[in-house]
């Protein structure tokens, strides 16, 4: 349930295989099971910890930047040694908020304190800040080792000591093979470490990555995100990387900021996130059908359409979310239904999705179902055709606003 | 489609090569005559007097007339001159390029208009300008001559002052231009490295802009050499101290039409010299 909805099936596609890779590098993160009810207040135990060291040292920021009808109010607490990803549509404001703490864009308002001073004023210059831009733009006239050696240079090195510094970046990420290289003769990959070890050579406190894979192909991707999760976990000041790849974020992040709009609209570990989305956005970046309603005991009343039977026991305000594989659907009414949510739709389109289907459906309830190409044929499944789609209350996971 | 063979590639080529040669000549029959006569007027306007030039030069006499003493001092006093007015233009003209490219402040437009002005002033205009702030009676030469003693009319450096009022505007619109396109994000990559905005340029703006700069710094370099107006009316006509090329053939073709049309050849040489220079910036438009 960590695919995006597949909206663009190559997309999809990729993103699936990758997860499964994703979950190779980071086998602790169990984000696959709804039902798994672990309580939300260790992982905010968790945070709240993190939070008390960023006051003292680490980076402690309230961005807000008005440009016109555009408002980016961000609030952002990151302890040294941890990887912050904000991750939000395009648009959203991520690399305005990303701008705004490398010095480039000024804040309107707000506070920025990295290790304990303040950073509103300092120009970026001035500031301890790496960073590596989404394409990179290393210096087009300067091999990689003078690219890396910029950073020394410009704090006041000599030439020998930057270009011995430099070296050893380039070492230390395996490129000293390429340190006479000028950037066009290196593949997007070794651009990419190249971009990383320039900014990591002026020892930043703050690390910034802009899409940080962005540009790189799908092949190469793999590759360069498990190395750069290496590399970030090895780098002990604070690093925030901005994306719009929940994949990337998820691998690369100990936490994830979920910025829409120019504002913080969820935060917390990525499995926390993909359990308990609280937007359509998010719900559909980690793939599940994602509801808000009114709780009143097993049932759910939504705020537009059918009621929801869950297991969950609530009052209030909630959210409703359950994966496209927990779906069935049935050409006629199915009868003898147990605790069943059962509702009548209409195939709006069908998507190849890995070896499965994933139907787009309307109707009483607007979701997704996941179902085998079997199955598919079997039903008969085109768009337009009307057809039965039920969830067990079992399949379904019900959580507080 | 098959990999051809080796011959019926060859064939291919040939077919393709006729093929393209005929569209070329439909191409050539569908251009309307209304348009195709004036522009083949036009060529002609500006070709036969460069042909006649040609047709007309006493080449039997012109190493003797190119090898005469006033022939090299006027045009090794256009060469130093007219590099000295690039050199001034470059060391004022590029930051003031990239003042107008890169910082915002009011009135830039209006600045720009006033520095680009001399583009179309005609250049006497120029010249009685420049007598007006730099003569000896004028707004800066009377402190110029009173306090430190410099006179700049009528001597070399005004002929370097008066190039250099007229080429330079040429030099600052190419490198804004260049500027312009130039991606700024890499001073802010440079910035977020530790380099001030001067380091920044110094060492990531202006090796990305060399080439701008260059072209630049060769179109102002054949306009100073071509100065006439403001070089006259500015530092006179003295051979040997402010007697340019311009100034000696406008000269010679009162007293001795030959010698005017040898100089005119050097100076159309150097003119061909600076078109090949730059056409891998210009020609390749087409």
């Amino acid at each position: 349930m960590t695919e995006p909805e597949p909206k663009k099936s190559t997309a999809a596609q990729r993103t699936v295989h990758d997860v499964h890779d994703a979950r190779d590098v980071r086998d602790v993160r169990d984000r696959h099971d709804v039902n798994d009810v672990r309580p939300a207040d260790s992982l905010a135990d968790e945070l709240d910890v993190r939070r008390a060291g960023a006051t003292a040292d680490g980076l402690d920021a309230h961005l807000v930047v008005q440009r016109g009808a555009f408002r980016l109010d961000v609030t952002l607490n990151v302890a040294p040694g941890e990887v912050v990803a904000l991750l939000g549509p395009n648009g959203a404001g991520k690399t305005t908020a990303l701008r705004a703490l490398a010095g480039l864009t000024p804040l309107t308002d707000g506070r920025l304190r990295l290790d304990g001073s303040a950073l509103d004023g300092t120009p970026p210059e001035s500031r301890p800040v790496g960073v590596v831009f989404q394409d990179y733009l290393l210096f087009p006239h300067l091999t990689a080792l003078d690219n890396v050696a910029f950073g020394p240079r410009c704090q006041g090195a000599t030439k020998a000591e930057a270009r011995a510094q430099a070296a050893e970046w380039l070492d230390r990420l395996g490129l000293a093979a390429h340190a006479g290289a000028k950037p066009r003769r290196l593949s997007g990959g070794q651009a990419q470490r190249v971009a990383l070890a320039r900014a990591l050579a002026t020892r930043p406190r703050l690390l910034l990555l802009d899409e940080p894979l962005a540009a790189l192909d799908a092949r190469t991707r793999l590759e360069v995100r498990a190395q750069l999760r290496r590399h970030l976990a090895e780098f002990e000041a604070v690093a925030v990387l901005v994306t719009h790849d929940p994949l990337d974020a998820m691998v690369l992040a100990d936490r994830l900021v979920v910025v829409e709009h120019g504002r913080v609209v969820q935060e917390g570990a990525p499995s926390d996130i993909a359990r308990h989305p609280r937007t359509d956005y998010i719900a559909q970046l980690v793939g599940l059908n994602l509801y808000r309603g009114e709780a009143d005991g097993h049932t759910v009343r939504l705020d537009a359409g059918p009621p929801i039977t869950t297991t969950e026991v609530l009052s209030g305000p909630v959210f409703v979310a359950f994966p496209p594989s927990a779906v069935t659907l049935y050409r006629d009414r199915p009868t003898g239904a147990s605790a069943r949510n059962l509702w009548h739709c209409e195939v709006a389109g069908l998507e190849t999705h890995g070896d499965q289907i994933r139907a787009d459906l309307t109707g009483e309830l607007p979701l997704a179902a996941d179902l085998t190409t079997v199955a598919a044929a079997e039903l008969d499944l085109h768009p337009g055709a009307r057809v039965w789609a039920a969830v067990k209350a079992t399949q379904t996971h019900a959580y507080p606003v | 489609m098959t990999v051809p063979t080796d011959r019926s590639g060859a064939a291919a080529d040939t077919i393709r090569g006729g093929l393209r040669r005929r569209r070329v000549r439909a191409q050539v029959r569908g251009v309307p005559l209304p348009l195709l006569v004036p522009a083949l007027i036009g060529v002609a306007f500006l070709v036969v007097p460069l042909i006649a030039l040609l047709v007309r030069a006493p080449w039997r006499s012109l190493p003797e007339l190119l090898t005469s003493a006033e022939v090299w001092q006027a045009l090794r006093l256009s060469l130093v001159c007219a590099t000295a007015a690039t050199a001034v233009s470059l060391v004022v003209g590029v930051p003031l390029a990239w003042l107008l490219a890169r910082v915002e402040f009011p009135g830039r437009g209006l600045l720009r208009a006033l520095v680009t002005l001399p583009l179309v002033l005609p250049p006497v205009v120029g010249g009685v300008a420049l007598l007006m702030a730099l003569g000896r009676n004028g707004i800066v030469g009377k402190t110029l001559d009173s306090w430190f003693g410099v006179t700049l009319p009528f001597t070399t450096a005004g002929v370097v002052v008066a190039e250099a009022f007229v080429a330079m505007p040429f030099l600052v619109i190419s490198v804004e231009g260049t500027l312009r396109a130039a991606d700024p994000r890499y001073e802010e990559a440079a910035a977020t490295l530790g380099a001030s905005r001067f380091t920044a340029f110094r060492r990531v703006t202006l090796p990305l802009i060399a080439p701008g700069i260059a072209a630049g710094a060769v179109l102002a370099w054949a306009r100073a050499l071509g100065e006439f107006g403001a070089t006259i009316t500015f530092a006179g006509n003295f051979p040997g101290r402010t007697q340019t090329m311009p100034l000696a053939v406008y000269l010679a073709l009162q007293s001795d039409p030959e010698a005017a049309i040898a100089l005119s050849l050097v100076l159309l040489a150097v003119s061909v010299a600076v078109l090949a220079g730059l056409r891998d910036r210009w020609m390749t438009a087409g």
